[in-house]
């Protein structure tokens, strides 16, 4: 979605809000709903992709001013409600309704387990990669109101592959919660004078990590 | 439903808003409260940038080990016991006199969880994300790292589930230290690109120059 999430290149932003001494997290709660977003997860009624989806929905003013825990608890609230775990009657009483009490799917030491083994999205596919590292390859100029990984910045804009990943879950479909989908992932290195301009440095570039579909020879 | 936002229902305080669905979740049994404490431990305590300097200090020291980094990070680090969520598939990019790497995810706020911890305001500010893909000089600028014009820049946009963990460069004057001691130089913003390694006195020699506190 061309979304305000969609920040690379945007100008007018100020100095960088850099703290000495910064603390891991500034208050309990950061924390909390941290861990409340990562156990909801676990009814698996949303995934990583249709998580950070339901982020970029945020209205763009509350994008750009919450602060970060206060998205994700925005985001937790929002995904909840739509999946029906949680009523809107409930968010705005605070009371939970007559409904029974259910059991969560995961405890400490089952999320100790996930947290050291993690989620790896590499998946085997039975297609051969299209390209390979040292191929110049074009992006997409347009994309999708969904989901989607192709940062605006580079859409229409050449690069050389450096880096093959193997293949990836595609967060286009798996934001949907439609499918894996996996295509093959490439690493792609863009001179910065070709995305922003004669007058960009000729010593700077930047690198994307792109699937298949986001991309075609050049 | 990108025009129904429940989360709008709650009260304005974020500590109570937090506070009222966290009871609401308990109560429906929705999360088991035991596990939000260790996840809240495990964040605040155990998992944080000593991880990586670790890392970074043994690539120094061990060209064995930095050549099982550069060929496969994931399963390398793994003998470390540093797997796990966002972090499941590692690279590792090289900082040298000529060439900087700098790390940055623009579309959200991915990072390598398992070696740094949980990223710092500064990363998944707009203003980094908007502003290190299209002027880099500047933003390290505010780091205190000046680069001189003829080092190359790599940005990467960690725009998938890769990882990446930059290696700074190790520092003059080190060659003596062991590998705890080297880790003792190795900072967070070192491993993100956004800082350099102290050298062997402690001196950090990015002189940092945050936002609103200008000398001028």
């Amino acid at each position: 979605m061309d979304g305000v999430h969609d920040l690379g290149g945007t100008e007018g932003f100020g100095p960088l809000p850099i703290e000495e001494e910064e603390l891991v997290f500034h208050h309990d709660w950061e924390a909390r709903v941290m861990a409340m977003r990562m156990l909801m997860g676990a009814w698996r009624k949303w995934n990583l992709d249709a998580g950070r989806h339901s982020v970029e929905l945020l209205p763009p003013a509350d994008y750009l001013s919450l602060t970060y825990y206060e998205k994700w608890l925005a985001s937790l609230v929002n995904l909840s409600v739509g999946a029906g775990l949680l009523s809107r009657e409930e968010v705005a009483s605070g009371r939970a309704n007559a409904t029974p009490k259910a059991t969560p799917p995961i405890d400490a030491d089952g999320f100790r387990a996930l947290m050291a083994k993690g989620r790896p999205s590499g998946r085997e596919v039975n297609t051969a990669p299209a390209h390979a590292p040292g191929d110049r390859v074009r992006c997409n100029s347009f994309s999708h109101s969904g989901h989607t990984r192709l940062p605006r910045y580079v859409r229409g804009r050449v690069g050389e592959i450096i880096l093959y990943h193997g293949a990836h879950v595609l967060p286009d479909a798996s934001s949907k919660m439609i499918g894996e989908a996996p295509e093959h992932l490439y690493t792609v290195r863009f001179l910065a004078t070709d995305l922003w301009g004669p007058d960009a440095d000729p010593n700077h570039s930047v690198t994307a990590d792109l699937w298949e579909s986001y991309i075609e020879p050049a | 439903m990108p025009h129904d936002h429940p989360h709008s229902l709650l009260p304005p305080d974020p500590a109570l808003r937090v506070k009222a669905i966290e009871t609401l979740l308990v109560q429906k049994g929705l999360v088991d409260p035991k596990a939000i404490e260790a996840i809240v431990e495990a964040y605040s305590n155990e998992i944080g940038p000593r991880n990586g300097a670790e890392v970074v200090a043994k690539a120094w020291a061990d060209l064995d080990f930095l050549g099982r980094l550069r060929a496969d990070a994931t399963a390398t680090l793994a003998e470390m016991g540093l797997t796990g969520l966002q972090g499941e598939h590692m690279v590792i990019v090289e900082n040298t006199d000529t060439v900087h790497n700098v790390v940055v995810c623009t579309l959200c706020s991915c990072y390598p969880w398992p070696v740094l911890g949980v990223p710092p305001v500064w990363y998944k500010s707009a203003e980094y994300r908007a502003r290190i893909v299209r002027e880099p000089r500047a933003v390290l600028e505010e780091f205190g790292v000046n680069l001189p014009p003829v080092a190359e820049i790599r940005v990467w946009d960690s725009t998938a589930e890769i990882r990446y963990l930059v290696i700074p460069r190790r520092p003059a004057g080190s060659g003596h230290l062991d590998e705890a001691a080297l880790a003792d130089l190795v900072t967070r913003d070192s491993m993100v690109g956004t800082g350099f390694a102290k050298d062997p006195a402690g001196r950090d020699p990015a002189g940092k120059n945050p936002a609103g506190k200008n000398p001028a």
